[in-house]
């Protein structure tokens, strides 16, 4: 909603200037987001009287005139291509000396062998709005009214000096689509004194009830309709004044009649309609819901599909206008227009707003109505538009209105107290001050004990309870007065939960290992179930469904956390950030049967690429599975979770299947972990091979033992063995240490392998693992036949279990 | 006789005395030590005519000798104790290293700056006792709209266009459901003191609007709760994000779960208030939406309004990040480029 500043200072006289008024408003809650003015840089452009036009002398310039231009001081010559010049009229001239928006200086210029003192403007050259010129400007110089006077600056002449104000209201404040409205808030924060126009009707002949009837077949869509009728109107152009003000709102001037409608929507948010009265068959109107398949071309001649549950007004035989949205041209005001038939409504807000959406169309009007006028002051604002349509149109008045009326605003109560107002706001206002609060705002009250009683408007439909009320004295009071303090009361106790702990916990895991964290979109294209290769039936693919996405790249919500990894790694990667460690902590999302909530369970992801920390004295190594196995043993020993199992099995379609594993706890399948399958990596464009981990954070923290029990050191020595073991190539390392530890006994309390060697050294298809066995006891020191039996049973259990010998 | 044995007993004195300047090695020290000191030693071989000596004379020797083999040992340890020494100080000096040589590279990883930010603001609240409250990111509508005073049509609701997933679940467009959820958990029990971080959806996306991004609800009801403990906990939790130099301002605005509503602004970190670029010249940048918690949500969750109030309150954690971070395009969070992550 933009507001001409003169508009409003016409209403209350405050001496504030615009941008302080903007800044009062916006600190009470109707916020001014900006403060425009309509002069954009015209300097001495006068007001200008054509005295004559003739032809210019060179006969080639076909569209060049010469005229005489009277400025009020003398008579100059004026040079100008544009077709509407004609003796009479009066026009702007910036003269030699003046300037021009975008810093255009204007001095004498030869035209075609003839000297031109100036420059006759249009619209866009002095850069203001279309609609401020009358409508014969179109397309030529700027045509002026002629109550200007010659020589006077037109930035005075055009009130051009007047700002604009861009309010951005909030929803529950759509009475202030209303300029009395924005006025009247004006007054309560200035203390000056509100004069609201005067509504005062001419003398009237007759009865709209002899010219017309009106049959409401909806009372629910339609709550109120009313029509009055002016006849014998003079259809032309509206006064300066007024398409100035339509104008700062941005509303194009087109016809006293039109114009005069629109301006009564904009000083008293009640959008209208009005017909010419002779094309209503009938002259009988009927409000009902539009039948299956009926049509009606609207006013900007577009042909509509109508839908049941629209609201239409009717004529005897025709459909002439969606209520609400927008008249037919069938009926629209013409230049031979003789009567109008003025209509005031109030329209269910639900329907107008529904039947705006479902035909794209949002007019003003429509805008209005969804957000809710006041439905009791229509005849109010009918007959402002009649007492204007008669003083500015020229017409004669009908008396009486047709009025249907079915149900009205419950008239809203409300009871203040001044103790409830200062425990609310944590502020000692003083009672006075409260009631002179609810004085400026008009609210009409009557005193009660320890408060007042509130009878609020019917524009005011936003204020339903005591707190609605509170707000309005804290935002007159103002803002800046309230205190701070900090709530008292019970001590509470911040704490995190076992799983927020444990969130922290993978967090600065992954962080100690060199892992940057990466936040990405819950959502995903779902093609990528097919990079990743998933089966048909996969489990994955069924995913929660988005109804309304902008776009295939957020059509689902995410079954698993790989894909954006893999965006981000080959984005990075592309980037020439080769070497990577990323991981990400977050929700999937899985579909249940029925009318609940997808369930929804944090995962975390994690990638290497790249090489390991290379430097000057060490040389750079591809991170590899192994490195990758190293930070999961390392996640799940920092879980406290020591009992797990990675099975091999190539069971995630997009991993490589000869380089991955399914991690299992307790039997329960935690996640996985694997270099990507070279494949996918071709689908994501990746130049580097990745190895990657993802596990159910669920299934984690539900497993992870936080519990810490001490043990104290042993005090006596502990026997450090290394024992190499030659064993098949596909005898693998986990049965070897499996054995191990299974018959090296209680004493045996390390196992690690240091040496793996395949080559001429043994005999061929074998392989050699030298592992370094620590034995120790709490109780005391061990005996040599202790060791060696321990040694014994191993070499034994190996031999027997795995054919794997010493080596000698 | 005595003469001569005292002489001579001076003299290997003199010599040990001589001999050990020369010294350099440990090696020559010990063959020094057993030539005068040894068993088979020059003192031993005089100490041997101690026998010829008269009863008077031989405590004399004995006492000299005392002395020059307490003497010629302290000369001897002198020389050890130094040439231990610079042994060491050779030792030190061959194994000089360039310490302005690298290091051996220890990857640091970093946090999104989005969760250090949430984080940051979690310590705040944990600090003031508040708990972390969770809500899922698919809600259903009564949580993300009707239970938080936004009925089906409300013109509100065009404020935050939404996901759908069917006509009564969608993606939550705001953390406030978990205001609902906590307070259907809670009920009829307070004080509540919540705060809940996590992600939000709206149907928008250009560059100062990314269709997820984040916030952290904060909640807050008991008996005697008021908008100037809304004010007081806001200045005291920007002025821990942002510096204790900050002030904020509240603005009068509109949310229909909240009666008073305001928007909050903190002064301008860059030019103190005084009004510059960053601020379009008005020294104060908005920072999050608040209000005191309507009535009609605390009666639908089932408490009595007339007993108890609340207050709550949604930072947008993007716009935190931004401001503290000085990052002018929202993207570059979700890109998750590493020259960006590695700066955090």
């Amino acid at each position: 909603m933009n507001v001409s500043y003169q508009w409003l200072k016409s209403l209350v006289p405050v001496d504030w200037s615009p941008e302080e008024l903007a800044e009062r408003l916006t600190f009470a809650g109707l916020s001014v987001e900006q403060v425009s003015y309509f002069n954009h840089g015209i300097k001495n452009v006068i007001v200008a009287e054509i005295l004559s036009v003739e032809k210019h002398p060179d006969p080639s310039k076909t569209k060049w005139h010469v005229c005489q231009v009277n400025t009020g001081k003398n008579t100059v010559t004026i040079v100008c291509g544009a077709p509407n010049v004609r003796p009479g009229i009066k026009v702007p001239l910036a003269q030699v000396g003046a300037e021009l928006p975008g810093g255009i200086n204007i001095g004498p210029a030869d035209k075609g062998g003839v000297t031109s003192y100036g420059m006759l403007c249009s619209s866009v050259e002095l850069d203001l709005p279309d609609g401020l010129a009358l409508a014969d400007s179109d397309g030529g110089i700027f045509i002026l009214p002629q109550e200007c006077t010659v020589g006077e600056d037109i930035v005075t002449a055009l009130q051009l000096d007047d700002a604009i104000l861009e309010f951005e209201l909030t929803p529950n404040r759509a009475d202030c689509l209303s300029v009395i409205n924005i006025a009247r808030e004006v007054a309560a924060i200035s203390g000056k004194p509100l004069t609201l126009p005067e509504v005062k009707l001419p003398e009237a002949r007759g009865d709209v009830a002899e010219y017309a009837r009106i049959d409401v077949m909806d009372k629910e869509l339609c709550p109120r309709y009313t029509a009055k009728l002016v006849k014998d109107v003079k259809i032309g152009p509206s006064p300066y004044w007024m398409r100035h003000r339509l104008a700062a709102a941005g509303i194009r001037s087109i016809s006293n009649i039109v114009d005069i409608s629109n301006y009564v929507m904009l000083e008293m948010n009640q959008p209208s309609h009005t017909f010419d009265y002779n094309d209503i068959a009938d002259h009988h109107i009927i409000v009902r819901r539009a039948e299956k398949g009926e049509k009606i071309i609207t006013l900007d001649e577009t042909e509509r599909d109508l839908t049941e549950d629209m609201l239409l007004i009717c004529d005897g035989k025709k459909a002439i206008g969606i209520a609400g949205v927008m008249g037919g041209l069938n009926t629209e005001i013409t230049d031979n227009t003789k009567d109008i038939l003025i209509e005031c409504a109030y329209f269910y807000p639900k329907s107008i707003r529904q039947t705006s959406r479902k035909l794209g169309l949002a007019s003003e009007a429509a805008s209005r109505f969804e957000k809710g006028i006041d439905m009791e002051s229509t005849i109010r604002a009918s007959e402002r538009i009649c007492q204007l349509i008669c003083e500015l149109a020229d017409g004669t008045l009908i008396g009486g209105v047709l009025d249907s009326h079915e149900g009205s605003f419950a008239q809203s109560v409300v009871e203040l107290h001044y103790d409830t107002v200062n425990a609310t706001l944590g502020l000692e206002v003083p009672a006075k001050a409260v009631d002179e609060i609810m004085a400026a705002l008009t609210f009409p009250m009557e005193p009660i004990d320890g408060g007042l009683k509130i009878t609020v408007p019917y524009y005011r439909q936003d204020i339903t309870r005591e707190v609605d009320l509170i707000e309005e004295v804290a935002r007159i009071y103002g803002y800046d007065k309230i205190p701070t303090s900090l709530p008292e009361g019970e001590m509470t106790e911040g704490k995190k939960t076992f799983s927020q702990k444990m969130e922290d916990k993978i967090r600065s895991l992954m962080t100690a290992a060199g892992f940057n964290e990466i936040i990405t979109y819950s959502f995903m294209n779902q093609k990528h179930y097919d990079d990743l290769l998933l089966a048909k039936d996969d489990y994955r693919r069924r995913s929660v469904v988005i109804m309304n996405p902008f776009s295939d790249e957020q059509g689902v919500m995410r079954t698993t956390l790989l894909p954006s990894l893999l965006t981000v790694a080959a984005r990075n990667m592309k980037r020439k950030n080769k070497d990577l460690a990323l991981y990400e902590y977050a929700h999937i999302f899985e579909p249940v049967e029925g009318e609940g909530l997808p369930k929804e369970t944090s995962h975390v992801a994690a990638l290497i690429s790249g090489e390991s920390a290379k430097s000057w004295r060490n040389q750079a190594k591809a991170v590899d599975f192994y490195r990758m196995k190293g930070i999961l043993e390392m996640v799940l020993q920092g879980f406290g979770i020591s009992q797990w199992e990675l099975k091999a099995e190539a069971k995630e379609p997009f991993l490589h299947p000869g380089r991955c594993g399914g991690i299992y706890v307790n039997g329960q399948y935690l996640g996985y972990i694997g270099e990507i399958h070279p494949t996918v990596m071709e689908y994501y464009d990746m130049p580097q091979r990745a190895v990657v981990f993802d596990l159910d954070f669920s299934i984690l923290c539900r497993e992870s033992d936080q519990t810490i029990v001490y043990e104290s050191v042993s005090k006596y020595p502990a026997v450090e063995i290394d024992l190499a073991f030659v064993a098949d190539v596909h005898v693998t390392a986990g049965s070897i240490e499996e054995v191990l530890k299974k018959a090296g006994g209680e004493y045996l309390t390390s196992v690690k392998l240091f040496d793996i060697y395949e080559g001429e050294r043994i005999e061929a298809g074998k392989k050699s693992l030298a592992y370094s066995l620590l034995f120790q006891t709490k109780e005391r020191t061990l005996t040599a036949e202790e060791i060696n039996d321990s040694v014994e049973r191993i070499k034994d259990a190996l031999e027997k279990d795995l054919g794997a010998v010493l080596r000698s | 006789m005595l003469e001569k044995m005292l002489q001579d007993l001076e003299h290997i004195q003199e010599e040990t005395k001589s001999q050990l300047k020369k010294v350099v090695s440990q090696e020559e020290l010990n063959e020094i030590r057993v030539k005068f000191l040894g068993k088979k030693g020059e003192l031993t071989a005089i100490l041997k005519g101690m026998g010829k000596l008269n009863n008077e004379d031989r405590p004399k020797v004995g006492q000299v000798a005392n002395e020059i083999r307490n003497n010629m040992e302290g000369f001897i340890a002198a020389k050890t104790k130094e040439l231990k020494e610079a042994a060491l100080t050779a030792q030190i000096e061959e194994e000089r290293i360039d310490i302005s040589l690298p290091g051996d590279p220890v990857a640091l990883g970093h946090r999104h700056p989005l969760t250090m930010v949430i984080d940051d603001i979690k310590e705040i609240f944990l600090g003031m006792g508040y708990e972390i409250a969770e809500g899922p990111e698919v809600e259903n509508d009564y949580n993300n709209f009707e239970g938080l005073n936004l009925p089906k049509d409300h013109p509100a609701r065009d404020m935050q266009d939404s996901f759908y997933i069917t006509e009564n679940i969608l993606l939550r467009t705001h953390t406030s459901p978990v205001q609902v959820r906590t307070m259907a958990k809670m009920v009829p029990n307070y004080p509540v003191k919540v705060i809940c971080p996590g992600k939000v959806f709206r149907r928008d996306d250009d560059s100062t609007h990314s269709p997820m991004f984040h916030q952290v609800e904060g909640l807050v009801i008991d008996e005697n709760i008021s908008l100037a403990d809304l004010k007081g906990t806001l200045l005291t939790v920007l002025r821990q994000l942002f510096g204790a130099d900050r002030e904020i301002r509240l603005r009068p605005s509109y949310f229909p779960f909240t009666e008073p509503s305001v928007e909050v602004d903190i002064s301008c970190g860059i030019c103190g208030g005084k009004g510059c670029r960053s601020c379009a010249n008005t020294g104060w940048l908005e920072i999050l939406g608040a209000g005191m918690v309507h009535p009609n949500v605390l009666e639908m969750a089932g408490y009595d309004s007339t007993k108890l109030r609340g207050f709550a309150f949604g930072i947008g954690v993007e716009r935190v990040a931004m401001l503290k971070y000085g990052i002018d395009d929202l993207r570059v969070f979700f890109e998750n480029d590493t020259r960006f992550l590695n700066q955090f």
